[in-house]
């Protein structure tokens, strides 16, 4: 399995990704950066979190017209599994791979804590190791990541099932208390929870190592 | 006033500069003097005593003097840590004050080679209720949490405090901690006359110019003018300077590094050239800088943020320029090492500023203040009648000064990284050491109102908690940082006080082999005349060996027997108690016995270690019952204890020191108790865990509803209104 993680500048999570993957995905990602114009072959792309160019203007705006989101964008029409963590779901809601945007959250505030996280389905690349409807328990830390979608969108992500996972109670004001969503082919998810620093016990959870399982199975099958 | 006062020099200062120089200084030279020669960067008032602190130890690697303190944690590994305030600035302007507060702290760390791991702060406000605090409380966390979440370094343990004598001053100390290799260390000594200075970072602005000599001085009602002498903190740029610099250490290209923190580019040239005995001549048309009109003056008194000096190998410039490049960052070569000693400063052709090194260092003032011994003598005599125990509990749990600050942390990122421990946050931030079973234990404290009525004590026991403190987490207390911050040190009895907290300070780290490796003093914390109380933040660092034990410690079990280690609690003059139900405490704080404190934490340490306790928590603010109400809530059970009838205030609210709460399963406590015996260790069954409630004495009864309502609700009420 080839999995790319893509840097941009003021990308923190990078490091943290890198080691959940090659600690649990058994591959060592390939890290590039987001001036590349070609992205190698890859299973796996991951936009990592962080505050991509400051997060100035608008978080993952600046990100979302690099270079290398031509052939990210691309690739991802082509089926290529793309995951984009927190700012990463931010870039990649700019960059129209996902629907909705993601607005400051509704306290005004930056929110650190880890919380309940209900996987709605178990039936795709990123998730076929969880139970279904499971609750989980992974952390977050964003000031913008209140999903907003307008009315007839949040009916259409609903009604084909995109809505990849729901916090278990309210959090920072997302529409129907969205935390994941998938794009209309599955093939690319955005997640503002972070599933790569729930990766053991001992810093609080390991919740996070389902999602890693999850895709290796995929891959191995 | 002339110039000189303008620039915050009295008469005798003027003289002193005028027989150095033995001519005219330019308007140029005096800004380099005011600010070299200010309290900020020449610790005039402090210096003597400073000199005084404990700052030796086997684990030492670099003590104060350089940009942080450096302690050796074996397998060639290093600690890097440092606090430093940035109370004037916050108090003008809350998140930016913050912010750069975090920025700096964090540049110190980097500039010797670590990488930031942990962030900590303490914070202090004026009363909950005063109309400004809102604002500056919620602009201060915003400012810290905006600052280390950008560049992705987490906020792992602070602590904040409310008291109306910080209404005109509130306080901000951050604390960075970083980790390094022993054979990776970077210095600030410049050396290589015809070496190039190389300038780093984001571009020079006109913020910031004179903030380290306003934050020299007193506030009045029109400090808010202050405003523009406040810097504007970018973190997004500090990341990439971070990254950039840690890849150049790589390289085995610098020779030196410092950051350009207050009073920027001049005293990070002066220092450096001032600690290699060379000078530094510097081109500041090759500074880059935001707009044109910049004067020579601006350049070397800005304070504009993210920025470095370094001096490196002359033949690895090109590699250095590259990496810089990479970053997106800034790179000029901006001026070279001279062999006369001065600082030589040269703008649009002219020369603008030459002065002789020395001037600036050793020839600037160093005053020996004077002390005013009077005895402070304060009668214990409490005003409080009520007798309601439960009433009382729930009264002092909501309390500003004990209430839960998870409205505060929720806005720190604790999490990335990847390396916090769960256990993290209760008595000390714990974060482990990259992919090993290391992990490195911190924490800050200071009681204020003890360091008031007894300056020694108070700094005895600040250094005595935070050693307390990391001793409850289960690590081995290495070294600490210190931030004091004190009012106008012209008042004798202001300066006695600071004189006696170095003593309690070093006689502490003395004797707890604690050393003081780096730190700062924030003096003139006063408005209007009126001081904060005295607050020396202290903040320590120390190992844990191998995690393995922390995955049965720290929550305490349904059926665990709790002991208090330590004596029974008789002390409530100068306590939280006192606090809460009366206008002013009355008598002196807790006396500390330093035998006992470490006789206590080592025996504790190892039944720790070991795993004979399942939790433990540390006595401190409130006295027993608040930590054991800490301990209930945290891990969600109940307790039933049983106190004597007649001392039961005394037992519950007392806060006599070097005592810790323990929890220890039935089979363990044979054990528990004859470690205790065999090293003379007074302890006492105070009760049992149970699924919930707390009972005292089987008749007062606190739901576990009643406890968290109190406990949680004080600042969101505030702050959420």
């Amino acid at each position: 399995m080839d999995v790319t993680i893509i840097l941009f500048p003021g990308t923190n999570c990078d490091q943290d990704t890198a080691n959940a993957i090659s600690n649990h995905l058994d591959v060592v990602p390939n890290i590039i950066s987001c001036k590349e114009k070609v992205i190698p072959k890859s299973d796996l792309i991951i936009l990592p979190g962080g505050f991509s160019y400051g997060d100035y203007l608008r978080s993952g705006a600046i990100a979302a017209r690099e270079p290398v989101m031509k052939d990210l964008i691309k690739k991802a029409r082509d089926g290529v599994y793309v995951l984009g963590i927190c700012n990463g779901f931010q870039i990649l809601t700019e960059a129209n791979l996902l629907p909705g945007t993601l607005l400051k959250n509704r306290s005004l505030k930056f929110i650190s804590k880890a919380v309940g996280i209900n996987i709605l389905r178990n039936d795709t690349f990123f998730t076929s190791c969880f139970q279904k409807d499971q609750t989980v328990f992974i952390p977050v830390a964003h000031h913008d990541g209140n999903f907003f979608i307008e009315k007839d969108g949040l009916m259409k992500i609903e009604d084909n099932n995109q809505v990849a996972m729901r916090y278990s109670e309210p959090v920072n004001g997302s529409s129907n208390d969205i935390a994941g969503l998938y794009n209309e082919s599955f093939n690319v998810l955005g997640l503002m929870p972070h599933p790569e620093r729930a990766v053991d016990r001992r810093t609080g959870s390991d919740d996070g190592i389902i999602f890693f399982k999850s895709m290796m199975k995929y891959i191995n099958n | 006033m002339d110039i000189y006062q303008k620039h915050g020099l009295d008469q005798k200062e003027k003289k002193m500069l005028l027989d150095c120089m033995k001519r005219d200084p330019s308007n140029t030279e005096i800004g380099i003097f005011s600010v070299m020669w200010s309290e900020h960067c020449s610790y005039k008032s402090s210096r003597y005593w400073l000199k005084q602190l404990h700052t030796s130890g086997e684990q030492v690697i670099q003590g104060p003097g350089e940009n942080a303190g450096v302690i050796d944690i074996g397998d060639g590994q290093v600690i890097v840590f440092k606090m430093e305030s940035h109370n004037h600035r916050s108090f003008i302007e809350p998140y930016q004050g913050a912010a750069t507060g975090v920025g700096g702290i964090m540049r110190d760390i980097f500039t010797m080679g670590a990488r930031p791991i942990a962030l900590l702060n303490s914070i202090r406000f004026g009363d909950l209720y005063h109309p400004k605090t809102k604002y500056l409380l919620s602009g201060v966390v915003a400012g810290i949490g905006g600052y280390g979440n950008c560049v992705g370094i987490p906020t792992v343990s602070g602590e904040t405090g409310f008291d109306s004598s910080y209404n005109g001053n509130n306080l901000v100390n951050a604390m960075c901690v970083g980790l390094g290799e022993k054979d990776k260390i970077f210095y600030s000594k410049a050396s290589g006359v015809g070496n190039p200075v190389v300038y780093v970072g984001a571009k020079t602005g006109r913020d910031g110019i004179h903030g380290a000599t306003m934050a020299s001085g007193e506030f009045d009602d029109d400090s808010e003018k202050n405003r523009p002498t406040v810097q504007v903190g970018d973190p997004y740029a500090e990341k990439l300077l971070l990254e950039a610099c840690l890849e150049l250490m790589q390289k085995d290209a610098i020779i030196s590094i410092q950051d350009m923190g207050a009073a920027g580019l001049t005293s990070s040239s002066v220092e450096m050239a001032d600690k290699g005995q060379v000078g530094i001549e510097l081109n500041l048309d090759m500074i880059p800088i935001r707009q044109n009109s910049l004067t020579a003056y601006e350049i070397m008194l800005s304070e504009s943020q993210e920025r470095m000096l370094m001096v490196l190998k002359p033949e690895k410039t090109a590699i250095a320029k590259k990496v810089f490049e990479k970053w997106g960052v800034d790179f000029a070569i901006v001026g070279k090492i001279i062999d006369t000693k001065n600082i030589r400063v040269r703008h649009n052709g002219n020369i603008e500023a030459d002065i002789p090194i020395k001037y600036l260092t050793d020839s600037a003032p160093i005053y020996k203040r004077k002390v005013n011994r009077k005895p402070k003598f304060i009668e214990y005599k409490p005003k409080f009648f009520d007798k309601n125990i439960k009433d009382i509990i729930l009264k002092v749990l909501k309390s500003p000064n004990i209430c839960s600050k998870k409205w505060i942390w929720e806005q720190y990122d604790r999490t990335i990284m990847a390396n916090t421990l769960s256990k993290s946050g209760y008595d000390a931030g714990i974060v482990r050491i990259g992919n090993t079973n290391k992990a490195i234990s911190m924490s800050c404290d200071v009681n204020p109102r003890y360091c008031t009525v007894d300056a020694k004590i108070g700094a005895t026991q600040a250094v005595s908690e935070c050693w307390r403190n990391i001793i409850a987490s289960g690590a081995k207390p290495l070294a600490i940082t210190n931030c004091l911050n004190f009012g106008n040190p012209e008042k004798p009895e202001i300066m006695s006080d600071f004189v006696d907290t170095i003593k309690g300070i070093t006689e502490a780290s003395i004797k707890l082999d604690y050393p003081v490796v780096s730190g700062n003093v924030s003096l003139y914390n006063e408005t209007n005349g009126s001081a904060i109380k005295n607050t020396p933040t202290i903040g320590g660092v120390g190992i844990i060996e191998n995690i393995k034990f922390l995955e049965n410690f720290g929550d305490p079990k349904i059926g665990d027997e709790i002991l208090l280690i330590g004596k029974k609690g008789q002390h409530l003059a100068c306590s939280t108690l006192e606090e809460v139900l009366q206008e002013n405490t009355t008598g002196k704080p807790p006396e500390i016995n330093l035998n006992l404190e470490l006789n206590t934490g080592k025996t504790l340490l190892s039944l720790i270690q070991d795993n004979t306790l399942n939790a433990c928590h540390d006595i401190s603010d409130g006295g027993m019952i608040i930590a054991i109400c800490e301990m209930l809530m945290r891990s969600k059970l109940g307790a039933t204890i049983d106190i004597s009838d007649q001392t039961i205030i005394e037992e519950l609210f007392g806060e006599d020191q070097s005592r810790y709460i323990v929890a220890v399963s039935p089979s363990d406590k044979a054990k528990l108790l004859s470690r205790l015996k065999k090293n003379n260790v007074e302890n006492h069954m105070i009760g049992k865990i149970l699924k919930q409630e707390l009972k005292i004495n089987n008749n007062i009864i606190i739901s576990d509803n009643e406890l968290y309502e109190a406990y949680e609700n004080t600042i969101p009420s505030i702050m959420n209104s």
